[in-house]
Parts: C-alpha cells; sequence; structure tokens
C-alpha cells in the first residue's frame, strides 16, 4: 500500500499516540500492587452488567483479569507505539475496548459513579479509539516507521 | 511516496532504515520516564501517609472452637427470630423455594440463596422454640428441622419442641443456651429466668425497657456466670475496628464532635409492620405478650407494630440510637455519658403511635472534651452519614471508611503545604475484604474513596455480621473459661443506660444526668 508523506504521517502519528495512550494505561497498573478492575466492573451496566459483576465477584478470575489487563494494555500499547506486530496488537487492542464499551456503554438512562468527561450518546470515545484501531490495522505502517521495517530488512537480507 | 513496505533493496541498513525503525523508542521512553514518575510520587506519598499509622485489621473468621453439640432454644421466632435462625444456619423450607422462585429472575437471591448455603454450620442444634403466636411456632419449628439447608421437598431433620412459656423452655433439659428476640419489654425478664437457671443468653438489642431491670440482669449475669452477648452485630464490622485503631493512632486529632443519625422513609422502616391474616385472639396468646406492661385489650396492631408504642418499646432511642451507639463504644469506648437532652416528636407519622419518629439527642461527654449528636427522623432517606470529627481530619464511617484531611489541621499542616495531602479530600480509605488500608493518592482512588462503593452489598464473598457475633457468643459457651463475648453485660449495660438517658430526658423535657458514684439516672 502506497501513502502520501502527509496520509504516512497522519496513520503513524495516530497509531503512536494510541499506543502511548494504551501502554500508560497498563503501566500504571502494572506498577501498582493494589490496582484491581474490582471497582471498574462491578460500576459497570446495560445489558451485560451481570456477567461483569460475576467477574468481579470471583476472586481468581478477578485476578486472572487484573493481569491480563494490566499487562496486556503494557504490551498492546508498546507494539503500538514502536510499530511492531501491529497487526496484532490493534486486533487485540479493539477485542479489550469492546470489553470496556460492553462493561460501560453510553446508552441513555445508564448512570455511572465514574465519572465521564463529556455527553455522549451510544458512541462515546472508547468506542471511537475502537474504530481508530481499525484504522490502524486496515492500513498498517510499521513497515514505514517501526522496529518491523528493520526486522522484514533483516529477512532480505538473510535471504 | 511513503510505502508499507521496505524500499530499499540492498543488502544492508540504509541509515533511513535505521531511523524510521527506530524513531519510535525514544518516544517510548518517555512514555517510561511518565510511568516512573508517577510511580514514585505515589510511593513518596505512601510512604510518608502511611509510615506511622500501623492501622490494625481484623484477619478472617475466628475459627470454631471444637466442643460437643450446643442446644439452642429460640425465645421470639417473629422477624428478628427468623433472621437470627438464619444466621445460625436455619431457614424454614418454604423460604428457600421462595428465594429460588425470585431469584428465576432476580440474581440476587441465588447469591443470597449460596451464601447461606456457604455460611459454617456453627455445631450446633435448635431443640426448642417459643412463640406466642402459632404462625410464629409452625415456621420456626420447620427451619429448626431443616438441618440440611434443603427446599420443601429435602430431607429434614428432628423438629424442636414448642413450649408455649419461655419458663418451660428454659426449663427443659434439652436447652442448654437461649436467643432472646421478643418485643423489648420481655427482654430482662426472660434473660433473668435463662441466668438463674444457667443457661446462656444472646439478647437482641436494647438490654432493658426500663432502668431498674438494667441492675437486676447486670447482677444475675454476673453472679451466674453465664455466657451473655448483646445482639449487636455491629461488634463485628471491621471498619469498626479499623477506625478504633485509626483513632487510637491519633490519625484525625483531638475529636470535639460526632455525629450520627438514623434516616429512614417507608412504613416498614418506621415499624409500620403488615398485620398476618392468620393472628387473631386464637392464635395469640395475648396475655403473655402484655408480660409487665400495662393491660390494653387486644390489638392486632399492637401485637406487630408493638415497636410504636411505650408500653412494650425504647422507641427510636432504644431501638435505633443504640446500635450508633454500640459502635462508637466500640471505637471510643465512650461509656455512660454525663449528660443527655432530647427532643423530638411524633411528626409524620400520626397512626396513634407513642414513640416519637422525629428525635434528637445531644450525649455530653466533658471528661472526654466532646459531643455526640444523635438525630433521627422515620421519614426521609438523606444520609448524613456517621462521622467523628477530629481537629486534624474527620472520619466517615459505614461498611467502609473514607478520613478526610481538614484544610486547618496541625498535623497535616506540612503535607498541606507541600500538597500531598489536599484539603477535604480522602487521605486514607478502607474497604472490607480489601486487606489494607490505603493512603490515597490517584484522582481514581479519590474518587471511588469519596463514594464509597458498598463492596459488601455486591460482594458475594461478604459475611453476615449476625452470624460472626452469635459465632463469638457460640465460641465463648465452648471455650469455657469465664470468656465473655464482645458485646458482654458491662457494655450492654453502658448500652442501655445511654438509651434510657435518652428517653427519660424525652418523656420528662428536661436533661437527664448521670451520677457515676451512685450508678444513678438523675
Amino acid at each position: 500500500m502506497r501513502y502520501s508523506t502527509t496520509q504516512a504521517f497522519a496513520l503513524v502519528a495516530l497509531r503512536i499516540t494510541i499506543g502511548w495512550h494504551f501502554l500508560y494505561e497498563g503501566g500504571v497498573k502494572v506498577l501498582n500492587p493494589h490496582w484491581t478492575a474490582k471497582a471498574y466492573l462491578l460500576d459497570s451496566g446495560g445489558f451485560l452488567k451481570g456477567f461483569f459483576d460475576q467477574m468481579a465477584g470471583n476472586q481468581s478470575l478477578l485476578s486472572l483479569l487484573n493481569s491480563v489487563n494490566a499487562w496486556g494494555l503494557t504490551l498492546i500499547g508498546f507494539s503500538l507505539l514502536v510499530g511492531i506486530y501491529t497487526h496484532y496488537s490493534s486486533l487485540a487492542g479493539m477485542a479489550m475496548l469492546l470489553l470496556y464499551y460492553l462493561s460501560h456503554p453510553a446508552f441513555p438512562g445508564i448512570e455511572y459513579l465514574f465519572p465521564t468527561d463529556g455527553s455522549y450518546f451510544i458512541i462515546n470515545k472508547t468506542l471511537i479509539e475502537l474504530f481508530a484501531l481499525l484504522v490502524i490495522l486496515t492500513f498498517p505502517t510499521s513497515r514505514i516507521f517501526g522496529l518491523q521495517r528493520l526486522m522484514i530488512r533483516q529477512r532480505n537480507i538473510d535471504k | 511516496m511513503a510505502e508499507d513496505k521496505p524500499e530499499n533493496k540492498s543488502g544492508k541498513f540504509s541509515r533511513r532504515d535505521i531511523l524510521a525503525g527506530l524513531a519510535a523508542l525514544p518516544i517510548a521512553g518517555i512514555v517510561g520516564y511518565g510511568l516512573f514518575r508517577n510511580k514514585a510520587d505515589a510511593e513518596n506519598r505512601n510512604s510518608s501517609l502511611l509510615d506511622e499509622i500501623k492501622p490494625e485489621i481484623m484477619s478472617g473468621i475466628p475459627p470454631l472452637i471444637e466442643g460437643k453439640i450446643i442446644q439452642i432454644g429460640i425465645i421470639g421466632c417473629g422477624g428478628r427470630g427468623g433472621y437470627l435462625m438464619k444466621a445460625l444456619g436455619f431457614v424454614n423450607p418454604d423460604r428457600i423455594d421462595e428465594y429460588t422462585e425470585k431469584g428465576r429472575t432476580d440474581k440476587y437471591w441465588i447469591q443470597y440463596l449460596d451464601d447461606f448455603r456457604a455460611q459454617e454450620g456453627l455445631n450446633i442444634r435448635i431443640t426448642a422454640v417459643c412463640d406466642i403466636f402459632d404462625l410464629n411456632a409452625q415456621r420456626a419449628i420447620a427451619a429448626g428441622a431443616n438441618v440440611h439447608r434443603n427446599s420443601r421437598s429435602g430431607k429434614m431433620g428432628d423438629a424442636p419442641k414448642r413450649y408455649t412459656t419461655y419458663k418451660e423452655l428454659i426449663a427443659s433439659p434439652d436447652v442448654d443456651a437461649v436467643i432472646i428476640a421478643t418485643p423489648d419489654h420481655w427482654h430482662v425478664p426472660v434473660a433473668l429466668e435463662a441466668a438463674r437457671n444457667g443457661k446462656h443468653v444472646y439478647c437482641e438489642k436494647p438490654l432493658s425497657w426500663s432502668v431498674s431491670e438494667t441492675y437486676e440482669i447486670r447482677k444475675t449475669v454476673k453472679e451466674t456466670g453465664i455466657v451473655f452477648q448483646l445482639g449487636h452485630q455491629g461488634r463485628q464490622t471491621e471498619s469498626h475496628h479499623v477506625a478504633r485503631s485509626l483513632i487510637k493512632q491519633d490519625v484525625i486529632g483531638k475529636i470535639s464532635l460526632i455525629e450520627v443519625c438514623t434516616n429512614r422513609n417507608d412504613p416498614n422502616g418506621a415499624w409500620v409492620y403488615d398485620i398476618a391474616p392468620e393472628a387473631s385472639e386464637k392464635t395469640i396468646d395475648w396475655k403473655q405478650f402484655i408480660g409487665q406492661a400495662p393491660w390494653h385489650d387486644f390489638s392486632l396492631e399492637r401485637f406487630f407494630r408493638w415497636r410504636c408504642w411505650w408500653d412494650y418499646s425504647t422507641g427510636l432511642s432504644g431501638d435505633l440510637f443504640t446500635h450508633e451507639f454500640d459502635a462508637l463504644n466500640q471505637i471510643l469506648s465512650l461509656g455512660i455519658p454525663h449528660s443527655v437532652m432530647a427532643s423530638g416528636g411524633i411528626y409524620f407519622f400520626k397512626d396513634g403511635r407513642t414513640v416519637p419518629d422525629v428525635l434528637n439527642m445531644a450525649l455530653e461527654y466533658p471528661e472526654r472534651d466532646l459531643t455526640l449528636l444523635y438525630s433521627a427522623t422515620l421519614a426521609s432517606e438523606k444520609n448524613r452519614g456517621k462521622v467523628i470529627m477530629g481537629h486534624d481530619a474527620y472520619l466517615e464511617l459505614g461498611d467502609t471508611l473514607i478520613v478526610n484531611v481538614d484544610p486547618q489541621s496541625t498535623r497535616y499542616k506540612e503535607k498541606l503545604k507541600q500538597g500531598i495531602v489536599e484539603p477535604f479530600k480522602p487521605i486514607y480509605s478502607y474497604v472490607p475484604g480489601q486487606g489494607t488500608v490505603d493512603a490515597i493518592t490517584s484522582p481514581t482512588e479519590k474518587y471511588f474513596a469519596g463514594r464509597g462503593l458498598l463492596y459488601t452489598y455486591r460482594d458475594g464473598k461478604a459475611i453476615d455480621t449476625t452470624h460472626l457475633h452469635l459465632r463469638e457468643w457460640i465460641n465463648c459457651i465452648r471455650a469455657g473459661n469465664d470468656a465473655q463475648p464482645s458485646c458482654n453485660i458491662d457494655q450492654a449495660f453502658q448500652e442501655a443506660m445511654a438509651a434510657h438517658m435518652g428517653t427519660l430526658s424525652y418523656k420528662e423535657g428536661r436533661k437527664t444526668y448521670w451520677d457515676k458514684e451512685k450508678e444513678l439516672i438523675v
């Protein structure tokens, strides 16, 4: 796929900013031993509330979920930021964002303890970030700007 | 044009490759720097706040002491009696079916039933029940027989025997200990009879209905040496223990004012309970109900809603203030107040009741330099919390515990100046089951702490404090070493006298005082 320089810049900037966001969110959680998704899960709403409440109630599942979430965010963020295996990380990132959205859908009539930073009707920033990752997935840039470029070069040299 | 493939076809990395390949790494470095700064800040704040503080947290459930089966008699098998039986592990099979049915549409009841079935057995048997209303007695017999916690179709065990008078129940050799869940005016007469017969007593709050009987029951419990527990299950609430340890370590500074309240706004909360259609003069032993109360002709209202009349009840002071008082007595060892001034009235429920539905009380503790304020209404649910106000911080207490710093604090002056703590924002929080007291640093944590998410209600693992309170009593009986449980007769005496001082003050429209030497309300 060929992009103009401006197009490439826009796509790389989008990838890096999303990566930054994931990496920081994940890193904060990894570095805080007391962090838990429990409060967030208990605050869930919408048609899957029961499912997320159950996750919060099951201690062993919750600790697994805490690690998967914290490390998942960190690795996805790192991968997007430095541009390596972004195909997998954007898919995984979309899956995580979908779960966040389903636990706190921006449906009218549902209120959360957790504060929101604006007014939303069905579409919120989580959903927008999810679709931004779809753009990253369909318009890859890590071979232009990212570690992937060096890996491919190395492979070519080895051949 | 840029392409998502490396353009360089030569056998080497070009400078361009290296730049484009590695340029994002420094950006990752910036994020990493941000992360470690965040971590270092959090650690700094945590350690500077937590270093000097060593909160005591109860670890787990105390193990059950082994020994022979204890035979229990239930005296008073109405609403509270039924709940106490459930906390002991016995529920009417009809109720199990009812919970299962409700669980089909509301998952809360499935969890409720699971929690009940998971509750540890206490190695006891319900051998006897006594109630003056036939329906209550029959339900209690069915519950007592349900030793396997089954539904109607399941296997049952031996049914407890019904006694029509408490004296016969207490005299039975099949009874080692009794649980008293009668109306207030019957607490002491039943407890006295049990103690004199060497039967251990778990008595619902408040301890007594009149001042004079309070002395008698204290004396008798001490002389006979029975194990006595007053039914303030709040003694088992974890956050109370944590609060006690934080205050002991001077986290909130000198306390001058404590505010507690009762806020209810529904008929049930105002003691307007349903009247069972099965109830009549034929199914209720009315004469026995009256007991030491002044005579009144048969009245279904008075029987089911006895809390609304001074003849059988102790009103807001005895029924609901005592919960608050006992919690604070546990946390601060307040004891009986020096004086109490009460006021209020029947302002909402003009249904013929004699006890007030709005009550305000100021309890003075000049030796401790503090006032305890209680205010209650049965006609508004606006929650005003339980707040202990110190010079350095205030402590809000519920199932969770939150300490908020005061902007004029002396102790936290430097930390306020450095921005380590913020005025009116939480600095410590405790959530049951979490196992740690946290120094609060992140904005999200502050937000949730301020809202006090009710983990205990939502989390399936929550343990019924009434179960723990009964368990403590049973452990003391089995230990047989003169040990008394946490809400023993001395604590109960203080609870009853504080409540009576409030009631007398309200009734007589004057300030009441406690004569410490003579142990008299004057």
